[in-house]
């Protein structure tokens, strides 16, 4: 059985309509290993051959890989609770209680949006010490370090802007206290947190306001972000592996 | 017919292959030339197999997470009704914990604009690039510099009774003198260690063991009207 079906996909995948799509052809060589990274649009920022000791859980603690998963776990969690969601008050805090009570899923789908956005920034947290304490930041990725800090940023500005959202007690105050800060910005202060909230409160403006950059302008900030730090690892040598180690 | 060659000549850059050949190390090289583990693997599928099972592990982490344990959701938004205490997220409680003890402008706007110049400016100082130890040379100087900066920052943190970055600072400090006092070829291990970290080593860790600190007593320690509670016996 298990041979039919291997079989069968082996056929299928010789097939023309297959060959169409995955140009690179399948085998266990070396070539059509290369091929399957260098002509997929997905995989192609990635070399073809990699260091082994790159590959070391101690190197990296996998923590800039992780951090990605849980961006991408927040995008694919993210757009569904986006289709039970109003930016609207006090719609909105009653989207929260649908979910809780007449959605199929919607608590867990809740939790896992939350406690991947948590994870993400400590995951981001913990890459950056990592990347620091290894001394991965000196040339020439310096530049790639910087993307690095932006990148933190906009994670922080995300989660701040995702926290606004179910528009409930714990929402309203953070938000509260946090954009009170910014009014301490010398001079252009309140008019920072005018702009921010689209109003001298947190208000039903801010609320759109937030979600509008939660979902569209933050994410795709990201995205692009992420794009250059991810083509700056590639051209600034692959993963930073130590200096002056030799494994016999 | 001649004899055949025992030797050829090539151009090599493998050092593996061609270990013996003349190399021109300046001072600048860059880190990406020393690098001498160069062996390679495909990235399909060694890499992306490893970055699967990575990512899976942590998928079922965060799925075990949200099975068991639930998103917090607290009463409709009310703005006549501030609760007491009122808490931003959790990695900004470092700040408001700040925000205890010094003015908005210095807490809320000047710290964490210098922690964002000084996070970008980290590669682009030599001192850093170089990573020596930061007693290996001109020691004397630096310990004056050292002593007075320690000093002054623990008179003010003591005056200003801020206990939460005092202790946190005294404890780094201690092992930075601790370094001072250890030498490159000390029998202990630790302290051959301390002796060797660069500077922007002890900034960092300061940095790091600081913002934990602020952050966990801003979490777990403060309850109503921001004063201290033990999360114990709330």
């Amino acid at each position: 059985m298990a041979k039919a079906i291997e079989a069968y996909v082996n056929e299928l995948r010789e097939t023309r309509l297959w060959r169409s799509v995955f140009r690179s052809g399948t085998g266990a060589t070396s070539l059509h290993r290369a091929l399957a990274v260098q002509q997929n649009i997905f995989l192609h920022l990635f070399s073809v051959k990699m260091r082994r000791a790159a590959l070391n859980v101690s190197v990296t603690w996998y923590l800039g890989t992780l951090s990605l998963a849980t961006f991408l776990i927040l995008v694919s969690t993210g757009i569904p609770l986006m289709l039970y969601y109003h930016p609207s008050v006090p719609q909105a805090y009653a989207d929260m209680k649908d979910l809780q009570f007449v959605v199929s899923a919607g608590v867990f789908l809740r939790n896992m949006h939350r406690w991947s956005a948590h994870a993400m920034v400590l995951l981001v947290f913990a890459h950056m010490f990592k990347v620091f304490y290894r001394g991965a930041y000196r040339t020439p990725r310096e530049f790639n370090w910087v993307i690095g800090v932006v990148l933190l940023i906009i994670t922080l500005f995300l989660s701040y802007t995702g926290y606004l959202l179910p528009w409930d007690q714990l929402a309203y105050w953070a938000i509260t206290v946090g954009s009170n800060i910014m009014s301490a910005v010398p001079l252009l202060g309140q008019k920072m947190r005018f702009l921010m909230l689209g109003g001298n409160s947190v208000n039903a403006n801010a609320l759109l306001r937030f979600y509008v950059l939660h979902c569209v302008i933050l994410p795709l900030a990201a995205i692009l972000f992420i794009g250059i730090h991810f083509w700056r690892i590639r051209k600034d040598g692959g993963l930073y592996t130590g200096e002056g180690k030799t494994h016999e | 017919m001649s004899e055949p060659k025992k030797y050829e000549a090539a151009l090599d850059s493998d050092s593996r292959k061609t270990p013996v050949r003349v190399a021109f190390l300046t001072r600048r090289t860059s880190p990406h030339v020393r690098t001498k583990d160069d062996a390679l693997v495909m990235t399909w599928p060694e890499t992306l197999f490893r970055a699967a099972v990575a990512v899976e592990i942590l998928a079922i982490v965060l799925v075990l997470l949200s099975l068991f344990w639930d998103a917090p959701l607290e009463e409709l938004a009310d703005p006549m009704q501030t609760p007491n205490p009122a808490k931003a997220p959790w990695y900004f409680l470092g700040l408001q914990e700040l925000l205890h003890y010094f003015p908005p402008v210095i807490a809320g706007v000047l710290i964490p604009t210098m922690v964002i110049i000084a996070l970008v400016v980290i590669p682009y100082f030599n001192i850093n690039v170089e990573a020596e130890g930061v007693w290996l040379r001109d020691k004397q100087r630096r310990m004056r510099i050292v002593a007075i900066v320690v000093g002054v920052l623990s008179v003010l943190f003591l005056v200003l009774e801020v206990w939460v970055i005092l202790i946190p600072t005294l404890l780094v400090a201690s092992f930075l003198f601790l370094a001072a006092a250890s030498t490159p070829d000390s029998p202990q291990t630790f302290r051959r260690w301390l002796v060797s970290k660069p500077l922007s080593f002890w900034i960092m860790t300061w940095f790091l063991i600081q913002a934990s600190v602020l952050t966990i007593v801003g979490t777990f320690f403060r309850g109503a009207g921001w004063i201290w509670v033990w999360p114990w016996r709330a």
